[in-house]
């Protein structure tokens, strides 16, 4: 086990290197923005340290720090990662890293508030991520909301402020009971520690409650049908480094808080509504994926296949509970491993989907899709990668994007024939908005004359999108490193969602 | 001593099997990243190389199987999910050995040919590292010795084969065939993936060895499905399974891609779309034969699909008038036929058809290119005529090829064809009782619409403009040296393979049989001689002269009969060239009520119910929250939307506190 502050490193190092960013006494941009990019590297570095440094095959806490915070609560500073967090913090750095370099020339507005705003909320990210304590969870939870309010507030689109205050109040009136929950159960445990949260036994009803107040906070995160509607607002709305950590990082709050809290603290209740949680889930997934095919706007179209996607998250999360037979507690393990897996695939992948949106709005100012068309003619690298990222969307096997479909298909027949269908199903849906969209703007004759004279990618657009192919690439070629990383920690996790907590 | 022996020879056997596969993708991979700085020559040289020696290497391959070598190993571990490991391995046996050579044989074939063909096309750089591509993910299919591996290669042929359909992307109807292409395909991966779902479920593995050990405890074993239906578990994974199969081999009712793929360039035709990536779903049946065996259910589905995919799809080949067309469907034809086979349980005669095909098919859309590039991409037949006088070798090879196809005695496909009907003939699998007949009737069909085509393209009239009369002459020998390549094994090979691969020889327990069926038992003491005398005693022999003398009589003596024909025959006329009108129940689906049910979800669903009604009273608080905020602008809205957030933020903790303290 290694000890130290690493943690609170990838936490305040960035905050801090916001903070210094909108000090006055900068002597010019370059600075700035070099020095932003350097903390974001600074923190990338940080975290695969963490990450080469974690030990496998232990479904212990790793890197713990733990001090007291507010004593009268008995509220502490407590950080630790396991197998299902740690990716996720990677994922954070590295997404961060490539915002600011994709924000290096594009963003002229106030840019180094910009470059701010992303590393403060780099830092709660991770915080979020990282915090074992419910107030501390709490805190970096709402606090991150802050700088991506600003951000869609500021640098947004035309409405950006009809967005930005849909996505505020959305997102923080659906926490308020969050708060609520994580207030009762730190009055019943007698301290605020998440692992302390998950030992508790409950009754049955009390479950309940507390997991509709978790779900409320989450399904509005994830976003799961009905709650999703801010989100292609936001995403419409906001400007493309907004758009990236939204989708990569911030939709993955919610499914991480079904893991680290819904499941594991009241696993009766789980069981309770594990079949309104399947069926919101195949909604997401059937429904969603008609809505995405008539979408008008890229970022639109993109928005509402993300929401497809975590339905595949939340399938392969809740499905565990239907399963009946020898193998239930490997399918189930597959599922989660299959919806983590998901999450972080989603990340790169919807990351790429919209910096490549970047790409073309930067050029033309337009995410009508009907103002493209042949874009690969005066694009040819930008549109193989395009057609690369929509292709790691459809879930082609030898992409990232196959292997968690492929686990939440498999392992769901286990529950039953007709849902593995039903997400099966998106195959079919999933290939026919992604490539219709391929087809109109990447394929066909050439629009217009705008389209023509379309100039190609510069060098820091080409490292931007390259650096998310290769990973999609290498880890649908082998997704095991990232499997074996979570393999302990799903293992302890679905032991405890199967665990009774009654009597 | 020995051990360290045999393990030192499976090593070699290993490298050799992954330079076969890995030469093509690190050609495609060096001219796809840096092909512009090779330049064509170079490019040429990197992928005809790089897939020759793979043809070279893949020879090796075969003798060391004839002498009874085998390869069953991992490379690496691709996930373990579930207790179950997934690997990335190799099997070479007969079966992965014998469809090697011939997908790099044809490949080689069709990259000299592109030389040729491509030359001029502002894409040729990219064409030729997606051709590349396609042989390696064409090769890691029949080389896998799991389900997992097929399932990459399965996708990767079919990537490629969207990008190659959709190749001339500036054109509407390429790139429109190539989305096609590729959703049809999924139609046939959502049954493909839930087969694989299911036979994990039943047993455990995705690995062909174990799959195959545990098949006969499947027997009998029922799969609930709920609403009371429960099925055989054999039967629902071989259906499903066949799903997908359907789609990747074009067969009723998911061959609706196939035509529209002759978008592509032809030399794609001839390697994707006739010889090999087509035939990966016969492939795949042929691989699970142990498993298939006891799955009876599914074996007749599929001998009754192949044989209607057999006779339907070669009717409309009768009324096609694109030379392109005309063989795409003889394709779904054939696979059809092929498909027959593998439902009688007569799987050899369905892969030799398949290797027979591969050759012939390959030579005739090649052929049928060049004769494309003498008309200066015309394709209309209509537009054709008399061009045996100017493209002499072109005209000798499609003869060759025609030959084949129609079964002519002699000719390779007359083996394969001939002994696969009379298989089916002999099949006990419920269903060939139907099947046989239409197979019959479809060799008439077959020798009509190919002695149709080549008549209307080499013989009677030239009616081309004169313009392209004038400027008509024989490809340049890289387009004919493979056309002569090709017309060797055409016609040769049937010789050469009959006993070995019908008489069982070969296969060495690879390709299981039925229990009870003896569709081939016929085959174990014929000869390829004694089966070519026999041909002129059988039916078959003279329905295919009588499709020949129609053809003849419509397109050589009287021209005016075939028009007089299709005007007595009025709607049934309109049906075939309609296609039967799968193509356009395609299309009301997927452009009338997909997109129908999607706006209807979106705007009612989504921004009406949703937002409209659930949302409202919080919009509205939203909307005047908003409106207030505006006025902010005109200070610093950055300061003061902090400012706000800073402090509700604040007032959760100090109530947080407040509550908690009284405690």
């Amino acid at each position: 086990m290694v000890h130290g502050p690493w943690l609170s490193l990838l936490i305040w190092l960035p905050i801090l290197g916001g903070v210094c960013l909108l000090l006055p006494g900068w002597r010019s941009a370059i600075f700035r923005r070099t020095f932003a990019l350097a903390i974001s590297l600074v923190a990338l570095a940080l975290s695969l340290w963490v990450w080469f440094h974690f030990q496998d095959g232990t479904s212990a806490m790793q890197f713990v720090e733990r001090v007291p915070w507010i004593p009268l609560l008995h509220a502490n500073y407590h950080l630790g990662v396991d197998g299902i967090s740690l990716p996720f913090l990677v994922l954070t750095t590295f997404s961060t890293v490539l915002v600011i370099l994709a924000g290096w020339r594009i963003i002229d507005y106030r840019q180094a508030g910009y470059f701010a705003a992303f590393l403060i909320m780099e830092g709660f990210m991770n915080g979020v991520f990282s915090a074992l304590d419910g107030l501390l969870f709490y805190f970096f939870w709402e606090a991150m909301l802050i700088p991506m309010f600003l951000i869609i507030g500021i640098w947004g689109g035309p409405r950006r402020i009809y967005a930005s205050f849909k996505f505020f109040l959305y997102t923080f009136l659906g926490s308020v009971l969050l708060l609520v929950a994580l207030i009762y159960l730190g009055q019943r445990v007698g301290s605020y520690d998440l692992l302390a949260f998950q030992r508790a036994p409950l009754g049955l009803g009390v479950q309940i409650w507390i997991f509709i107040a978790f779900l409320v906070a989450f399904a509005v995160k994830v976003p799961m049908w009905p709650v999703h509607t801010w989100l292609p607002d936001a995403h419409v709305e906001a400007p493309t480094g907004g758009s990236v950590i939204l989708a990569a990082i911030m939709l993955k709050m919610g499914a991480y808080g079904f893991l680290r809290l819904s499941l594991p603290i009241a696993p009766d209740a789980s069981r309770y509504f594990a079949g309104l949680m399947v069926a919101l889930s195949l909604i997401a997934i059937l429904y969603i994926g008609f809505v995405a095919l008539v979408q008008t706007d890229m970022k639109k179209l993109i928005a509402y296949s993300s929401i497809v996607h975590m339905g595949f998250v939340t399938l392969g999360f809740f499905a565990m509970y239907f399963m009946i037979g020898a193998l239930t507690t490997e399918s189930a393990r597959m599922g989660v491993q299959g919806g983590v897996f998901q999450m972080i695939s989603h990340g790169l992948v919807s990351a790429a989907l919209f910096l490549s949106v970047g790409v073309l709005y930067d050029r033309l100012h337009s995410r009508e899709i009907g103002t493209y068309g042949g874009v690969a003619r005066s694009m040819p690298v930008f549109g193989a990668l395009f057609v690369f990222f929509a292709m790691a969307n459809v879930g082609l096997p030898g992409t990232s994007g196959f292997v968690g479909e492929f686990q939440v298909i498999l392992s769901t027949w286990q529950a039953s024939p007709w849902w593995s269908l039903g997400a099966a199903l998106n195959l079919i849906l999933g290939a026919g908005f992604t490539l219709w969209l391929m087809k109109r703007v990447v394929f066909g004759p050439v629009r217009s004359e705008a389209v023509a004279r379309l100039p190609a990618l510069d060098w820091r657009e080409r490292l931007v999108l390259f650096s998310l192919a290769l990973p999609v690439l290498v880890f649908g070629l082998w997704p095991a490193p990232i499997l074996n990383v979570m393999r302990a920690s799903v293992a302890h996790l679905v032991r405890q969602a199967l665990t009774s907590k009654i009597g | 001593m020995s051990r360290n022996w045999t393990s030192s020879r499976a090593s070699r056997m290993m490298m050799l099997t992954l330079s076969i596969v890995l030469l093509p993708l690190a050609a495609a991979a060096l001219t796809g990243l840096a092909g512009r700085g090779l330049g064509r020559r170079l490019t040429h040289a990197v992928t005809i190389t790089a897939v020759g020696v793979s043809w070279v290497l893949s020879l090796f391959l075969v003798l060391r199987v004839l002498h009874g070598a085998r390869l069953d190993r991992v490379l690496y571990t691709w996930m373990v999910s579930g207790g179950v490991r997934f690997p990335i391995g190799f099997l070479i046996d007969p079966l992965s050995a014998l469809m090697i050579s011939v997908v790099t044989f044809v490949s080689f074939a069709v990259h000299i040919y592109s030389i040729g063909y491509m030359k001029d096309d502002p894409g040729e750089i990219r064409f030729f590292s997606y051709i590349s591509l396609f042989t390696f993910a064409m090769l890691l299919l029949v080389t896998a010795n799991n389900f997992l591996q097929l399932f990459i290669g399965w996708e990767g042929v079919g990537l490629v084969s969207y990008l190659l359909i959709g190749f001339w992307f500036e054109k509407p109807s390429a790139s429109a065939a190539a989305l096609k292409a590729f959703l049809v395909n999924r139609i046939g991966d959502c049954g493909f993936v839930l087969g694989i779902a299911l036979l994990l479920r039943e047993t455990g593995s995705l690995d062909y060895s174990v799959l195959f050990a545990r098949a006969p405890d499947l027997v009998g074993r029922m799969v609930d499905l709920g609403f009371g239906l429960r099925l055989p578990a054999l039967d629902l994974i071989g259906i499903l399974l066949f799903v997908g199969a359907m789609a990747k081999s074009a067969q009723i009712p998911l061959h609706v891609w196939l035509p529209d793929s002759m978008e592509g360039p032809t030399p794609i035709s001839a390697l994707i779309h006739a010889a090999t990536m087509v035939t990966a779903g016969i492939f795949m049946v042929a691989r699970l034969s142990p498993f298939y065996v006891e799955a009876r259910g599914a074996l007749s589905l599929i001998l009754i699909v192949g044989a209607l995919t057999a006779l339907f799809m070669g009717l409309l080949g009768i009324v096609a008038t694109d030379i392109k067309r005309v063989i795409a469907y003889s394709t779904l034809s054939q696979l059809g036929y092929m498909a027959a086979a593998l439902g009688a349980s007569a799987f050899a005669a369905g892969i030799f058809h398949l290797v027979t095909h591969a050759f012939f098919k390959a030579l005739l859309f090649l052929a049928a290119g060049s004769v494309i590039l003498g008309m200066h991409h015309e394709q209309d037949m209509r537009k054709m005529g008399g061009l045996r006088r100017h493209m002499p070798i072109t005209y000798v090879t499609f003869l060759i090829g025609s030959l084949a196809l129609v079964a002519f005695p002699g000719f390779s496909g007359y083996f394969s064809k001939d002994a696969l009907i009379e298989a089916v003939g002999h099949s006990t699998i419920p269903g060939a009782g139907l099947a046989y007949p239409l197979l019959v009737l479809s060799v008439f069909v077959t020798a009509l619409y190919t002695f149709r085509m080549f008549f209307m393209v080499f013989h009677g009239e030239e009616r081309m403009d004169a313009h392209t009369r004038e400027h008509l002459h024989e490809s340049p020998w890289v387009v004919t040296l493979p056309l002569i390549l090709l017309a060797i094994p055409s016609f040769g090979a049937g010789w050469v393979l009959f006993h070995p691969l019908l008489g069982g020889g070969y296969w060495d327990g690879v390709l299981a049989n039925a229990a009870g069926n003896h569709a081939l038992a016929p085959f174990r003491q014929e000869t390829a001689w004694s089966f070519f005398l026999s041909a002129f005693g059988s039916p078959t022999f003279y329905l295919m002269l009588a499709g020949i003398g129609v053809a003849a009589y419509g397109y050589l003596l009287k021209p005016a009969w075939p028009a007089a024909v299709a005007d007595r025959l009025g709607s049934a006329y309109r049906i075939l060239l309609a296609g039967y009108g799968f193509d356009r129940a395609y299309l009301w689906l997927g452009t009338t009520v997909a997109p129908f049910l999607g706006r209807l979800l979106w705007r009612r669903g989504d921004e009406q119910a949703i937002d409209g009604l659930a949302v409202n009273g919080t919009a509205n608080a939203l909307g005047r929250l908003g409106s207030w905020v505006r006025r902010l602008q005109t200070g610093l809205l950055y300061q003061y939307a902090f400012t706000l957030v800073a402090a509700l933020v604040v007032l959760v903790f100090w109530a947080l506190i407040r509550t908690s303290g009284g405690v």
